[in-house]
């Protein structure tokens, strides 16, 4: 017997529920945008400048008390809080304490920190010990903004154009909108949730795209081989057919990528957490996208049916970039 | 039908085979590290101890011995991104420079009058003329010191010297290509001297690399902590030598223009005053040895200066006998010996109650050389051993539970085929390690978890090829032709989807620094991976397996 998530034949009107989905994608797209402006990303220090220090105790954790530790030492905005992962053994307390970076210091300020590790070790515990401690002066902090920045915008860019070279550019916007629509979704999660954003997210948000654009990419190859095949059907109905065509491997991949990052998630210890997170969201994200967002741009632009060019060879797979596949 | 050349299940098979060989060491991990630990020793060293002989015996040679390098994420150790203040040398450079500018004028003392240096911003060289109607000759006179700029990109027959003349006042500055073939000096030698500081601590293959036009970042693995790296490298060790001038009661005394106040390193709240202009620095440094005085026999610091150096030196100390002159290491005065003799010989000792280590410690320094220009640290980062060795163990517990459940969903679905994608599964995750070990890139975190989101993502090329399968053999043209007919039109459909995600990957190795270029790295190399091993992998697996069986009817 053979495992099916789906059956081997499928009819699903993706289309039926068009206004509902899109609406709904179009509203969650605003309500990222909204929470993003009104409450902000949580930015790590990467972004924000500052020191983060991880501190590894047997003494069960007070915040209060390293609060009342720090406080005499006028570090502005301290945030405390305590780690939890499974694997931990059961008497080690992991608290992840970030500072603001310091006011008038272009680089990082090593007095700080000492001073900071004394304190805790002073009130909260003697053996308490420093497994990582991470400091980004506000000079290089601006440059990872801005270099995230370029990073998403770039890939955006690139993906646009490939997939106007490769296919069409009714394809290539479909694609991107559907790609913005992830990352957006995305930033408005952890707005929502107030995760940690930090350099290694931007990596996520790019793996995302990578992901969903993967996704996008098949069905769009499928329904450029359709759109040759039947050349009189409605584009609704080709639409239709190549997502029911591809559904199986659509639901088979993202299936299997989220089991290994579920695993991940649960196994891979608290330091990736946020980053594997952003994954697995984007990856369900992604998914959803391919096949309600992407297509619905492409059916609203509409697509050229005439695909009887001069080189256009009749084959299965003939587009007048057909020649350049690999 | 479905056929494939013999040379090209060769190579298929034989690309396998040795990217497997290279990533097997990997399983081996501590034993393959020691053993290339110990040669590189005996290699650096010339000597061997026995316990690098049983290190190096506990590897067979003949075995490849390629291991991927664990990132500092996971290994722990420290990193730095520094700074190097490039316009330090500007003012050094304009210090050195007063000297000749002042003979040269001197030449000239009947058109232009007196002369005096004046204060100027760092990176200024001014010069007061008593005449102003000499200033045409002097502002030639000055001019004739600046040479051809020798770099690459700077300008063709541009001088090193920016000369220009307002008033009574003569202004040098280094011209604008000078200064870019400078920072470009300064950089290198920077890197050079922290790498040298950084070897001699004898860690494990730290990164020293340059980013961007002023900027430094250097990754240590194994050290303790930023703070201990720092202070190995972030030591100046600036020797140089001044005439004094006089002794000050305290850091406030009343100086004249280019002179200084440094206290003494012996005499509690002892100060000199010195001239600012060095008369020698350590850049004419040569060798530099940790010795003995042989007659009161405590730890001296010897040093020898190359002959531009050993004539300045002698030049002075021949013109300044009864004089005293001070040693000054990183701004403090060492000792400030009188001259006895001209020193013409370009030898010298500095001695001041320095311990065996301390004196050791400072000659490596000196021979090292001092860093060019200060740096200061835009971020530092420490990673504890144990944090690493935990996520080394999270990461590695979650890629073989993500295995194993991708492994039996594949089966489930896809039944011997799924056991075909499984095993080019395997083969894919043992080529990323090959080629990893193999271009020495860095295993980090983030790239564990491209490793395992390689593992989900691996299986779509053959998800794609099965599906297609399936689809075609409804149209019932029997098991051969549907098979290749699979292969054949998922082929644009994988191309497109994989080249769209290299995209990506080659975007954040490009931009991206740190953890996100490692995740890059085993990203884009699963995805070429994955695509050969999906593709021609699998195949060829179909392959030997129809040709056994000649089946009438497969099931996918």
């Amino acid at each position: 017997m053979r495992l099916r998530l789906v059956p081997q034949e499928t009819s699903f009107d993706f289309f039926k529920h068009a206004r509902l989905t899109f609406g709904a994608s179009i509203v969650a797209v605003i309500a990222s945008l909204v929470i993003w402006a009104m409450v902000g990303l949580n930015f790590g220090i990467d972004f924000l400048g500052g020191t983060t220090i991880r501190t590894d105790s047997t003494v069960q954790v007070e915040v209060g008390e390293y609060r009342a530790a720090l406080d005499p030492l006028n570090l502005g905005d301290v945030v405390i809080s305590e780690v939890f992962d499974p694997n931990f053994a059961d008497d080690q307390h992991v608290v992840t304490v970030r500072i603001q970076a310091q006011e008038g210091a272009e680089a990082v300020t090593p007095e700080v920190i000492t001073a900071i590790q004394t304190a805790l070790q002073e009130a909260v515990d003697p053996a308490m010990t420093f497994p990582s401690v991470e400091s980004v002066g506000p000079k290089v902090s601006g440059e990872l903004i801005q270099t995230a920045i370029i990073a998403v915008l770039a890939s955006l860019g690139a993906i646009l154009v490939y997939i106007w070279l490769r296919f069409e550019w009714q394809f290539s916007v479909g694609a991107v909108a559907a790609l913005i629509h992830d990352v957006i979704l995305t930033i408005g999660v952890f707005s929502l949730f107030q995760i940690r954003f930090e350099l290694a997210t931007v990596a996520a948000l790019l793996t995302i795209v990578g992901y969903s654009i993967n996704d996008t990419v098949v069905i769009f190859d499928r329904l450029r081989e359709n759109l040759i095949k039947y050349k009189q059907m409605a584009l609704r109905d080709v639409m239709n057919l190549s997502a029911n065509e591809t559904l199986s491997r659509t639901l088979m991949t993202s299936g299997t990528t989220l089991i290994a990052l579920i695993a991940l998630l649960v196994l891979g210890g608290d330091v990736i957490r946020g980053f594997v997170f952003a994954i697995a969201w984007g990856v369900v994200v992604g998914t959803y996208s391919s096949i309600y967002v992407a297509k619905n741009v492409v059916l609203m632009i509409g697509v050229k049916r005439d695909w009887s060019k001069p080189s256009d060879g009749g084959g299965a797979s003939g587009t007048q970039f057909a020649n350049i596949d690999a | 039908m479905l056929q494939i050349p013999l040379w090209n299940r060769l190579f298929i098979i034989l690309t396998v085979l040795v990217g497997l060989s290279f990533a097997m060491p990997n399983f081996f991990y501590g034993t393959v590290e020691r053993h290339n630990d110990a040669l590189a020793e005996i290699e650096r060293t010339g000597a061997e101890t026995p316990q690098q002989t049983e290190d190096v015996a506990a590897w067979p040679g003949y075995l490849p011995a390629t291991l991927v390098n664990l990132g500092l994420d996971l290994r722990g150790g420290a990193h730095l991104l520094a700074e190097v203040q490039v316009e330090d040398v500007y003012v050094q450079r304009m210090d050195s420079l007063w000297p000749e500018v002042r003979d040269a004028l001197r030449e000239l003392r009947d058109v232009v009058g007196t002369i005096r240096r004046v204060d100027a911003e760092p990176g200024l060289l001014q010069v007061r003329i008593s005449q102003p109607e000499g200033m045409v000759s002097a502002l030639a006179a000055v001019r004739e010191l600046g040479q051809p700029v020798v770099s690459l990109t700077g300008g063709f027959g541009e001088s090193t010297l920016d000369v220009s003349g307002a008033g009574d006042v003569i202004t040098v500055r280094l011209s604008e290509s000078e200064q870019a073939a400078t920072n470009d000096r300064t950089l290198q030698q920077s890197i050079e001297i922290v790498r040298r500081r950084v070897d001699e601590a004898g860690t494990r293959e730290p990164t020293i690399q340059r980013q961007g036009a002023d900027r430094i970042l250097i990754q240590v693995p194994g050290i303790g902590s930023a703070q201990e790296l720092k202070e190995l490298i972030g030591t100046t060790a600036r020797l140089t030598f001044h005439p004094v001038v006089g002794r000050a009661s305290g850091p406030d005394a009343d100086t004249d223009s280019r002179q200084m106040v440094l206290p003494s390193v012996d005499e509690g709240d002892g100060y000199y005053i010195l001239e600012e202009t060095p008369v020698v620095t350590g850049d004419d440094l040569v060798d530099s040895q940790p010795g003995f005085d042989q007659q009161t026999g405590e730890a001296i610091v010897t040093f020898r200066f190359n002959p531009t150096g050993a004539r300045a030196f002698g030049e002075y100390t021949a013109a300044n006998v009864g004089a005293p002159f001070a040693i000054v290491l990183d701004e403090e005065v060492i000792s400030a010996p009188v001259i006895r003799s001209a020193i013409t010989g370009g030898a010298g000792q500095i001695s001041g109650n320095f311990t065996v280590e301390g004196s050791t410690e400072l000659a490596i320094l000196l021979r090292a050389g001092a860093l060019p220009a200060e740096m200061t640290f835009l971020e530092e980062r420490t990673i504890g051993p144990e944090l690493g060795a935990d996520s080394v163990q999270a990461g590695q517990t979650a890629a073989l539970i993500a295995f194993a459940a991708v492994l039996i969903f594949m089966v489930a679905s896809y039944g011997l085929f799924g056991v075909f994608a499984s095993i080019a599964l395997i083969l894919n995750v043992g080529l990323i390690f090959g080629i990893l070990s193999l271009i020495g890139a860095t295993l980090t975190l983030p790239g564990i978890a491209g490793i395992v989101l390689t593992i989900g993502m691996a299986v779509d090329a053959n998800v794609l090829v099965f599906e297609r399968i399936r689809e075609e053999l409804k149209t019932a043209k029997g098991p051969a032709r549907a098979i290749e007919l699979g292969y054949e039109r998922a082929l644009s459909a994988i191309i497109d989807a994989n080249i769209t995600t290299f995209i990506i990957a080659t975007i954040l190795f490009v931009l991206g620094s740190g953890p996100v270029r490692g995740f890059s790295v085993t990203l884009g190399i699963g995805i070429v991976t994955s695509v050969f091993t999906a593709i021609y992998v699998t195949r060829l697996l179909v392959v030997y397996w129809f040709e056994r069986k000649r089946p009438k009817k497969i099931e996918v």
